[in-house]
């Protein structure tokens, strides 16, 4: 019998459990009905006062709800429900003893405007207030659970706890692309042979006022508020930006050994991963493409793959003005006349853009997508861009025969990320 | 099964130094602080917190553009410019070639608030004002459109890509003082095992904030009123915050020797832990779990240690040292303040200058934990206990 190793004599990795929440539902089968049905988890916010926004729709997640509400809470929820529902799907370890690291993508942890604003209506002063007002009042123990809560480490440490994942737990971000690099560096310790198994986490509880804002001013999100659910407009011509969400991926990844050994159900494989950055602008793409070029190329060439063999490309496709240009240029630019042909389709235009957990919740819409041999679709697709002449899976979904998808991930700061995941073992 | 196994993992050498920080910048200025046991504390400008504040440093020496260091908050610029001395150091800066296809993993926590616009927006709230608009329209009309690049984790290392040009793949950890002993443990395997040749590793800290002070003050973990060593804190426990930057460039000694470059020291292992605290005891079983695994051959040996101050953890540190009388201890919460993301890093940097310069720095303690040690060091364990989580050791070696 072959090694189970893969072309560069590394041991292959097979996902055998995920797990997925977005605005659309939790799990696995809700979320596939809806993606295949062209449904829209995009509303008018409802968790705070829309007053004096711009944008005043996202994919919340309102089915879910924590008491008191922090970002950073909802965050550490999402990740739990579906790491829960990943781990039951792969049958690994036992009950609170996963046999492997976690790699978590996480959005930035800070103190949240509630608890801010609570803090500071137990100063007692009729005059202005200052910062050191506030520091006089939050020590003594009456606001303790507020450090744990906000420190960076804190959701991968609850997880870490609660599945018993194994040594340090990594918390990450790489903006937009953290979820496809908690899978880059499980794919990497279990090539490695640190570890037979990793689990791979990203969430994202983000729909806050402040957050909101902070992407208002950088001009990044569709202000095409009403109707909401056709805000998210993908690849089309009048698309004026991205929508923000939340939503939460896990997967258990684990080598083709070790998972064909204990008879787990093997969903696909991570056949290739890549990164370059970009070091043209802390927001904007190098107008020549080349990070983001490199970056799939890297990805081609680690999957040992060429252009031809990738059947399905799960798009960043943000829906930002120069996001959709700048995918479709640097795709022609590696895919040549292919590029027209592959079926692309941009998540985001139904479930919004999930940040944090985008990578990963567009990872496992990839290997649905390869189980079900069925495309979800580009929804509110209805004036193409000409200038992006991808073929679109506009407004329905389309079975194809699907054996290899990329998936591209680009954020701010320059993060390229990509991953091709496939049904089989090369 | 067992075919193909993995070829033998590489030596990485640390090639690249940069470090900024209350005492000063570069190397000979730390290694004379340290030899004159100079601490540099401010016990006014937050009173009755205590800071370690960031010597004067002229940002245009590593960060040329104006543009570009406006574009960032402290910690980014602070960050910055170490990244640039470690480049200097290594002799790849400018190097577009080996930059292209340097790695790089940050240790990053989030940049400073705007305190003046969250102050007015409190005080309004306490007016009354409390319209169900208020918040948005405040935060619309009075945050700078490019704060929150200047507040994101990942943007320090977007800036280091921008001004420095290191362009391989670019990772940001997260989570105080375990994510750059992470940052230094996946470096080291991704180089190990040949997944990178060469990689700029390290963390930046502004620990002059008034936003940090209360969120550290939520767990009563600042200290206040009088400064101590860090030994010293029994009775009043807690932190100085301290502002520096600290990064490494690690690379593989095949490659280090193709271009030339000239190691420090050689980074042999690291090791992190997760240590159940909730246990009375924990971080001390956890440390004396890792030891063995640094295979070093004796307790006759430097150890230089982020130890924060705050318990009960410092305490649990201070059992388990006291089971390795051996040990020479160099702690530099006393000398640097408590840097979070950045203190092992610096540990690491402290114990490679030390190894490359032939003596451990001298100690700095009035209670005698730490002893004097002559001799040249040849290996230099590096440990971090996080003040609230997280644990982790690293062994720095002269190169054979």
């Amino acid at each position: 019998m072959a090694a189970p190793r893969d072309n560069l004599g590394r041991p292959i990795v097979v996902v055998t459990g995920m797990g997925i929440v977005t605005s659309l539902g939790a799990g696995k089968s809700d979320n596939w009905a809806k993606l295949t049905a062209g449904e829209s988890g995009i509303k008018t916010v409802t968790r705070f006062p829309i007053d004096g926004l711009k944008s005043t729709m996202a994919g919340a997640i309102d089915f879910v709800t924590i008491e008191p509400f922090s970002s950073t809470g909802l965050s550490e929820r999402l990740a739990e429900m579906v790491t829960k529902e990943a781990i039951e799907q792969s049958g690994i370890g036992s009950k609170g003893n996963f046999p492997g690291p976690l790699f978590l993508a996480v959005a930035p942890v800070e103190t949240e405007w509630p608890q801010r604003l609570e803090v500071s209506r137990t100063i007692d002063k009729k005059e202005e207030m200052t910062y050191f007002d506030m520091l006089r009042v939050c020590g003594g123990g009456k606001f303790a659970e507020y450090h744990h809560r906000f420190m960076f480490g804190s959701v991968a440490n609850y997880l870490a706890r609660t599945f018993g994942t194994k040594g340090s737990p990594i918390s990450l971000s790489t903006a937009c692309a953290s979820g496809a690099t908690s899978i880059q560096l499980g794919v990497e310790a279990i090539r490695r042979g640190e570890a037979n198994a990793a689990l791979c986490v990203a969430t994202d509880g983000s729909v806050n006022p402040e957050a909101i804002v902070r992407f208002s001013l950088l001009s990044a999100l569709s202000t095409q508020n009403d109707p909401p659910q056709a805000a998210s407009k993908p690849f089309s011509k009048n698309r004026d930006g991205f929508v923000m969400a939340e939503g939460a991926g896990a997967l258990v990844l684990e080598s083709y050994d070790s998972a064909i050994a204990r008879g787990a159900p093997i969903l696909g494989v991570v056949a290739g991963c890549g990164e370059l950055t970009d070091s043209f602008h802390r927001t904007r793409s190098s107008p020549d493409g080349k990070p983001i070029i490199g970056c799939m190329r890297k990805t081609l060439a680690d999957a040992g793959m060429t252009p031809e063999q990738i059947d399905h490309i799960n798009a960043h496709g943000t829906a930002t003005p120069e996001n959709d240009k700048m995918e479709y240029l640097t795709t022609a630019a590696v895919f040549g006349e292919h590029a027209q042909k592959i079926p692309v389709s941009s998540n985001k235009s139904m479930v919004g853009h999930t940040i944090s957990a985008a990578g990963a919740v567009e990872a496992i819409i990839s290997l649905l997508t390869l189980e079900h041999q069925r495309i979800p679709p580009t929804i509110n697709y209805d004036i193409p861009d000409p200038a992006i002449p991808f073929n679109v899976v506009g407004n329905k979904a389309r079975d194809a025969r699907v054996t290899a998808v990329m998936s591209n991930s680009f954020g701010f700061g320059g993060q390229n990320a990509s991953l091709i995941l496939t049904r089989e073992p090369a | 099964m067992t075919e193909s196994q993995s070829p033998p993992a590489k030596e990485v050498w640390i090639t690249g130094i940069g470090i900024v920080s209350s005492l000063g910048e570069g190397l000979d200025a730390h290694w004379d602080a340290l030899n004159q046991k100079r601490i540099n504390v401010d016990d006014k400008r937050f009173a009755p917190y205590i800071v370690h504040p960031l010597a004067p440093v002229s940002f245009d020496a590593q960060i040329p553009k104006k543009g570009d260091q406006r574009q960032m908050e402290a910690w980014q610029r602070i960050g910055t410019y170490a990244a640039g001395l470690a480049l200097d150091s290594a002799g790849i800066k400018g190097n577009a070639e080996i930059l292209g296809r340097t790695d790089m993993i940050v240790a990053a926590g989030g940049g400073e608030r705007d305190i003046a616009v969250d102050m007015a927006i409190l005080n309004a709230a306490a007016q009354g004002n409390s319209s169900p608009g208020f918040l948005n329209e405040r935060l619309m009309n009075d945050l700078r459109p490019t704060l929150f690049l200047a507040q994101l984790s990942n943007l320090l290392a977007g800036n280091i890509a921008i001004v420095h040009g290191v362009c391989g793949t670019s990772r940001t950890f997260m989570g105080e003082e375990a994510a750059s002993i992470d940052a230094a443990r996946i470096a080291l395997a991704r180089i190990e095992s040949g997944q990178s040749d060469i990689a700029l590793v390290g963390a930046a800290h502004n620990g002059e904030r008034a936003d940090l002070l209360i969120l550290f003050e939520f767990g009563d973990f600042n200290l206040k009123d009088k400064f101590s060593p860090v030994w010293e804190r029994k009775e009043n426990s807690g932190f100085a915050l301290g502002s520096a930057g600290c990064f490494l460039v690690m690379e593989s000694r095949e490659h280090a020797e193709a271009r030339g470059a000239k190691p420090y020291a050689r980074l042999t292992k690291v090791v992190a832990d997760l240590a159940q605290r909730n246990q009375p005891g924990a971080v001390t079983r956890s440390l004396e779990a890792m030891w063995p695994q640094l295979g070093v051959a004796s307790d006759d040996i430097g150890l230089i240690t982020g130890a924060t101050g705050v318990e009960p953890v410092t305490s649990e540190e201070k059992a388990f040292l006291g089971q390795h009388p051996g040990f020479a201890v160099r702690t530099t919460g006393t000398t640097f303040g408590h840097t979070l993301e950045t203190q092992f890093p610096l540990g690491l940097a402290l114990a490679a200058l030390s190894i490359s310069r032939g003596a451990l720095f001298p100690p700095n303690d009035p209670t005698g934990l730490e002893v004097e040690k002559l001799a040249a060091p040849a290996q230099i364990v590096v440990l971090g206990a996080g003040h609230w989580q997280g644990e982790g050791m690293a062994l720095v070696e002269a190169v054979k």
